[in-house]
């Protein structure tokens, strides 16, 4: 699977299981320009159930731009997005919420100040009673957010805490319990252990993997190849605005995963920088031939 | 039990019962900590201790009639400072408040004059006055994304001269006329200013409407959608939009709510005096306001209740009635005011330190 020069990811094809549905979610040769910026172009992207694609990139590769197009807040400019195989184009993040695509943002997920299980419902609660005095079912809503939680397998002491006193990783697991019980069918985490401590992320990667298996299509955002390959079945990289690899897992080790994401070529020159300061011992370090892999021949300032 | 327990089909581990299966790692703290870390608790042992000191420093406080009286002056306060509390949980500030009361008690005193009608018709045309007020600040307010304070200061500058110009175009005075003896007059004073007694002690009815209004209020805010709405949009407005909140329909109706609160004060300054001095008003908005903060609302929004604002609003009319039964000059009662405002400000930031750690 060789790809040319001059072409980006869009061509790369997706090794994923043909059972001859549709994808959920798919992105054809997508882009999007803000005025005479491109930020992204020819992107291919395809979200299966039961399955996590990981889109990975430097700062500035195009992610958040990505995710946006996706979750509905942008629009894209080029290319065709699909949902179930239909062409979609959504132009409020609600319309992505109703085709059943939830985004669980890093900072934009939780009131900090507002006890866990009002968070759990925020915006979707549950009442009962006639209009004058219809009122929240504190108990029901306060006993559903408990199991959820514990089919997640978060078990937290009190519901009854701001959500504010959980730690991070708590918090974007309850944002994720949240999406998958309100009928997300494919999750979009953007970025949800950039501000973690390793035993945090490897938390909410535990609930990554338990939505997967709940059948979830998940896109997992990050720029941490190892987060990324834990539990991830399929890796996009992104750079400057276009798709530099697409590869589902057995085409693509770690290692590669994570040259990649360093820009190999560029870390080699790096290398060559570096050796004119004292004190930096680059012997060891690569050259730029052990960092390309077979996926992305194509080389070049893309 | 254990039917229930069977008859759900996809529990894998099912859950120990009797005992509930918790993390360990955090511990409850003591009872009496837990609740003074609760501003409104908080409030309510300040209210006592102001209460307290006034029934030893002014002995003529520890009679009836001057209880009734106490909390006569608490209400005005109070039922104002509610919608007040309820918009600065959700996260915005109204300066108009003080001058809108008298906005629309002028409307409605002028109006019914100047038409000789009936006052039920100057009584409905400054309720919707009040709201339009209302509706405005809240439509800027949310539209332009600026500063509450800064497009509530702009009203509430409007308000003012606004208030003094039309009144001495119309009446050619400075306050309105007498309406006493015109039709529906009596009616709407019973409604809006009557008083009934207990025992032998004149209670004002107002202080009926404002324990009401904060029964009503702190159901709305605790047991209703709209009163979570009101923790999401004060809390985080993005993410309450994000999901799915309606953060505008939130913002506009408090703003509503308070040009409601002011009409129904006018109401009750216009029936009780049967007159209105236009100038009046300005300066009371931060009363106000100062009475829900004391109350334990969070000046940036999303937290708070409507039952600590009621003690903010005793505190006041405690020590505004309490320095003039206690024989002290009363220009002490801003500095009091001062500092309890002050004091109640450093312990909400200590509670809301002490809640976020961890």
């Amino acid at each position: 699977m060789t790809n040319e020069a001059g072409t980006h990811g869009a061509i790369l094809q997706d090794t994923a299981p043909e059972n001859g549905d549709h994808p959920l979610v798919e992105l054809r040769n997508a882009g999007k320009s803000y005025g005479n910026i491109r930020a992204l172009h020819g992107v291919g992207l395809q979200v299966h159930p039961g399955r996590v694609t990981c889109v990975l990139g430097d700062n500035g590769a195009g992610k958040s731009t990505l995710i946006k197009i996706v979750s509905g807040l942008h629009q894209h400019t080029e290319g065709e997005f699909l949902v179930d195989g239909e062409p979609v184009r959504f132009s409020t993040p609600r319309e992505a919420l109703d085709k059943g695509i939830a985004t669980v943002y890093q900072d934009l997920a939780v009131v900090p100040l507002m006890p866990v299980w009002r968070n759990f419902f925020l915006g979707s609660e549950m009442t009962k009673g006639p209009w004058p005095v219809r009122r929240l079912d504190i108990e029901r809503m306060k006993k559903t957010a408990d199991q959820e939680l514990r089919n997640m397998g978060i078990v937290l002491d009190d519901l009854e805490q701001p959500i504010g006193t959980l730690s991070g990783g708590q918090r974007q697991c309850v944002a994720i319990a949240r999406a998958v019980y309100f009928g997300a069918r494919v999750l979009i985490l953007d970025e949800p252990t950039a501000a973690l401590g390793v035993k945090q992320s490897g938390v909410v990667l535990k609930y990554i993997a338990a939505a997967r298996d709940r059948g979830l299509g998940v896109i997992f955002i990050t720029h941490n190849p190892h987060h990324a390959y834990m539990v991830g079945d399929h890796f996009s990289v992104l750079r400057l605005g276009t798709m530099e690899l697409s590869a589902s897992r057995d085409q693509v080790s770690l290692e590669e995963l994570t040259n990649h994401m360093a820009g190999g070529a560029e870390l080699a020159s790096l290398k060559h920088e570096l050796a004119q300061v004292r004190g930096v011992d680059v012997d060891r370090l690569p050259e730029a031939e052990e960092l390309t892999v077979p996926a992305a021949t194509g080389e070049g300032k893309s | 039990m254990s039917m229930t327990q069977h008859a759900e089909p996809a529990v894998t581990t099912p859950p120990a019962p009797g005992r509930k299966e918790t993390d360990g790692r955090t511990s409850e703290r003591p009872l009496v900590l837990r609740l003074l870390a609760r501003p409104e608790v908080g409030v309510f042992l300040g209210a006592v201790a102001v209460w307290v000191f006034f029934l030893v420093a002014a002995p003529p406080v520890r009679e009836g009639g001057a209880m009734a009286n106490i909390l006569y002056q608490s209400s005005t306060i109070g039922i104002m400072a509610l919608p007040v509390a309820l918009l600065m949980i959700g996260g915005e500030f109204d300066l108009s408040a003080g001058v809108a009361v008298v906005t629309s008690a002028l409307t409605a005193s002028m109006l019914s004059y100047q038409l000789t009608a009936n006052v039920w018709v100057g009584v409905v045309v400054a309720l919707l006055v009040s709201l339009g007020i209302g509706f405005f600040n809240g439509w800027m307010v949310v539209r332009t994304g600026l500063p509450s304070f800064l497009i509530t200061l702009g009203t509430f500058l409007i308000l003012q001269g606004v208030n003094l110009a039309v009144t001495k175009l119309v009446t050619t005075n400075v306050a309105t006329d007498d309406i006493s003896d015109m039709d529906g007059f009596g009616q709407a004073k019973k409604i809006f200013a009557s008083s009934f007694e207990v025992g032998n002690v004149q209670v004002k009815i107002t202080i009926v409407y404002w324990l009401v209004f904060a029964a009503l209020a702190t159901w709305v805010l605790l047991r209703t959608k709209y009163g979570n709405w009101i923790f999401a949009v004060g809390g985080n407005k993005e993410s309450a939009r994000a999901v799915g909140v309606p953060v505008t329909f939130t913002k506009i109706s408090l703003f509503m709510l308070v040009g409601f609160g002011a009409w129904f004060v006018g109401m009750h300054q216009l029936f009780t005096f049967n007159t209105v001095q236009s100038g009046e008003g300005v300066g009371q908005e931060l009363i106000y306001i100062s009475a829900a903060v004391i109350g334990g609302c969070l000046l940036t929004g999303g937290a708070g209740s409507a039952i600590g604002p009621v003690f903010g609003a005793f505190m006041f009319g405690m020590v505004q009635q309490g320095i003039v039964y206690a024989g002290w000059n009363p220009d002490w009662f801003k500095a009091f005011l001062g500092v309890m405002l002050l004091g109640a400000v450093l312990i909400n930031l200590w509670v809301q330190r002490t809640a976020t750690r961890r």
